[in-house]
């Protein structure tokens, strides 16, 4: 509490107007605290909260209800560091980024580029391709899952139509992460496109005309007008893209359960794993901490690079 | 003339490719067990018996209930308290608002994973493991949407304020009555946004309930699998065309809102 001034002494003008001033800035506040205060409940009590309790639990070993048992420091920490479960699934989860990221881009890219064409019925085709926008993550993965099926799978299927071999694409460890790489890249694409299409639409049409007057052909207009004038939007949907691959988990639960040998055990699910299935809530923690610093690392990385190499108009 | 042919062969085959996993489903919904293992993928007749089953199989009824009342509750609910948020950082010129606005904004640098055990923790102490409390009211916020608002508000002439207050028009009244009429895009974007993307959800439902009484579709389809897979594809094929069709007609119809209203945020302001 401020000290109020006292009211009872020589009240000059300048002083009431002082007061004034004060009384009407502390109802201003206690009204946009009013406003703001239900959404300030509901972010601090599940997510600042939770935030500082995982880092608080990292340091502990905890029971199956949460209770803090015995404090054990960075044990937990130097414990994931050595144990070759844990370098497994970061390794995993890396090689996972490096499959989806860039080519979950550039196919949502190139069908935003030609769906910007002015063609007719393009309306449909632009429906298709944000259609996996509106596909949920367990749906999505039930299909693959039979689509990846070993006997009935269509895509093996096909290939021996083709006289070729059946891929174990689920049940081989040298397949598995490239199959849920694929389902994913697949679920990214309807969101990324309709992203990209966006800002292709933001383009003015009048860099075209003139470049055209210029004499510029299609793929000379294509990277020296669209792909630099679409470099905002390009990054926006890198560090989405990234950030989601890092919190993958619906597909790994449906299609694989981090098997086989543990080849698809991403972080999230790795997390996952040893909190509510093994009750281990502070080993489990330790990695939710290391999830938060990966995320927050690239994306502070990813705007510190992004404003200086991309294009603002 | 060439040019445009190559567009139409390539939007053609782009087109059958990215939705093949989608048509195929629908397909095999309507094929019969025998069929879909000897490899005979053209249906001689159309035949709803695996959606018939898919509803039996499962409580894929209260499973649907479920999602609808969790996804609209949560669209409710942010669409509320992002509002009010959103209009305080904007509309109440009140000491420490930026530092609010940024506080506000910092929670998207937290993967929400990140905090899901104390979260369950949490939900288990309250008593909400399996209610529709523990599965909606920790979505009520979220950053995204503040942010997405405030941009738009911003965008209100601020004269526009200036005269209600003239008037005598009380603060909530200019709230009710002309900052969220004059939103109403943004507001269906948010909300079709919302409503999405708890239809969708996965991990949190998967660990906030354990029974049927309130498991929402995306639960159910696992189940669905784990009990009929080896035996039954074509009903799981049933029960995932009916857990897709709420999202992708809401999506069809609602695309242009959301993709304006999301735009129109990012890009003014």
């Amino acid at each position: 509490m401020r000290p109020q001034p006292s009211i009872t002494g020589g009240k000059d003008d300048l002083g009431i107007s002082a007061l004034r001033k004060r009384q009407k800035q502390r109802r201003l506040f206690m009204e946009g605290i009013l406003y703001l205060s239900p959404a300030l409940l509901i972010l601090g009590v599940f997510l600042f909260y939770p935030m500082i309790k995982t880092l608080y639990y990292s340091f502990f070993i905890t029971n199956p209800r949460g209770m803090t048992l015995s404090f054990v420091g960075f044990e937990h920490y130097a414990r994931l560091l050595t144990s070759s479960q844990f370098l497994q699934s970061m390794k995993a989860t890396f090689l996972f980024v490096l499959y989806t990221v860039p080519t979950g881009i550039l196919l949502a890219l190139y069908l935003a580029v030609i769906a910007n064409e002015k063609l007719k019925g393009m309306a449909f085709f632009r429906v298709i391709f944000s259609s996996t926008l509106g596909v949920s993550v367990a749906a999505g993965a039930t299909i693959w899952l039979f689509l990846f099926h070993p006997s009935i799978g269509v895509i093996n299927y096909g290939l021996q139509m083709l006289g070729l071999s059946s891929i174990p694409w689920l049940t081989s460890s040298t397949w598995a992460l490239f199959s849920v790489a694929l389902t994913t890249v697949w679920m990214n694409v309807g969101f990324n496109f309709i992203i990209l299409l966006g800002g292709l639409q933001n383009i003015s049409e009048e860099l075209y005309e003139s470049a055209r007057i210029d004499g510029a052909g299609y793929w000379s207009q294509l990277f020296k007008i669209t792909i630099p004038m679409l470099s905002p939007t390009l990054f926006f949907v890198i560090v989405v893209t990234l950030i989601n691959a890092f919190q993958t988990f619906g597909q790994i639960d449906i299609l694989t359960g981090g098997g086989p040998a543990e080849a698809t055990n991403l972080i999230v699910y790795a997390i996952y794993k040893d909190a509510f299935i093994h009750s281990r809530f502070g080993y489990a923690s330790a990695q939710a901490i290391i999830l938060f610093i990966l995320v927050l690392f690239f994306t502070i990385m990813q705007f510190k690079v992004g404003e200086k190499k991309v294009h603002y108009q | 003339m060439m040019r445009t042919l190559l567009f139409y062969v390539l939007l053609i085959i782009s087109a059958f490719l990215l939705f093949f996993p989608v048509l195929f489903a629908i397909l095999a919904s309507f094929l019969s067990s025998a069929a879909l293992h000897s490899g005979d993928y053209i249906p001689k007749n159309i035949s709803f018996e695996n959606y018939v089953q898919a509803f039996t199989s499962v409580p894929l009824l209260k499973f649907l209930m479920n999602s609808f009342i969790v996804s609209f509750s949560v669209m409710v609910g942010q669409l509320i308290l992002c509002s009010l948020a959103a209009y305080a950082l904007v509309f109440i010129p009140f000491k420490g608002r930026h530092f609010f606005f940024f506080l506000i904004l910092s929670t998207m640098l937290v993967p929400w994973e990140a905090t899901m055990i104390p979260n369950y923790i949490t939900v288990l102490n309250l008593g909400w493991l399996n209610t529709y409390q523990g599965l909606t009211v920790p979505f009520f916020a979220i950053a995204f949407g503040i942010f997405l608002l405030r941009q738009h508000f911003l965008t209100i002439p601020r004269e526009l304020h200036e005269s209600a207050q003239m008037d005598g028009c009380s603060r909530f009244r200019f709230f009710a009555s002309f900052v969220i009429p004059l939103s109403r895009p943004v507001l269906i974007a948010l909300g079709i946004y919302g409503f999405l993307t708890t239809w969708n959800m996965y991990l949190w439902p998967l660990l906030a309930t354990s029974n049927e009484n309130v498991r929402t579709v995306q639960i159910g389809i696992k189940m669905m699998i784990a009990q009929e897979a080896s035996t039954s594809w074509n009903m799981v094929m049933a029960g995932v065309v009916i857990i897709l069709l709420p999202t992708l007609l809401l999506l069809f119809f609602g695309l242009n809102y959301l993709k304006r209203g999301l735009m129109s945020g990012a890009l003014k302001g």
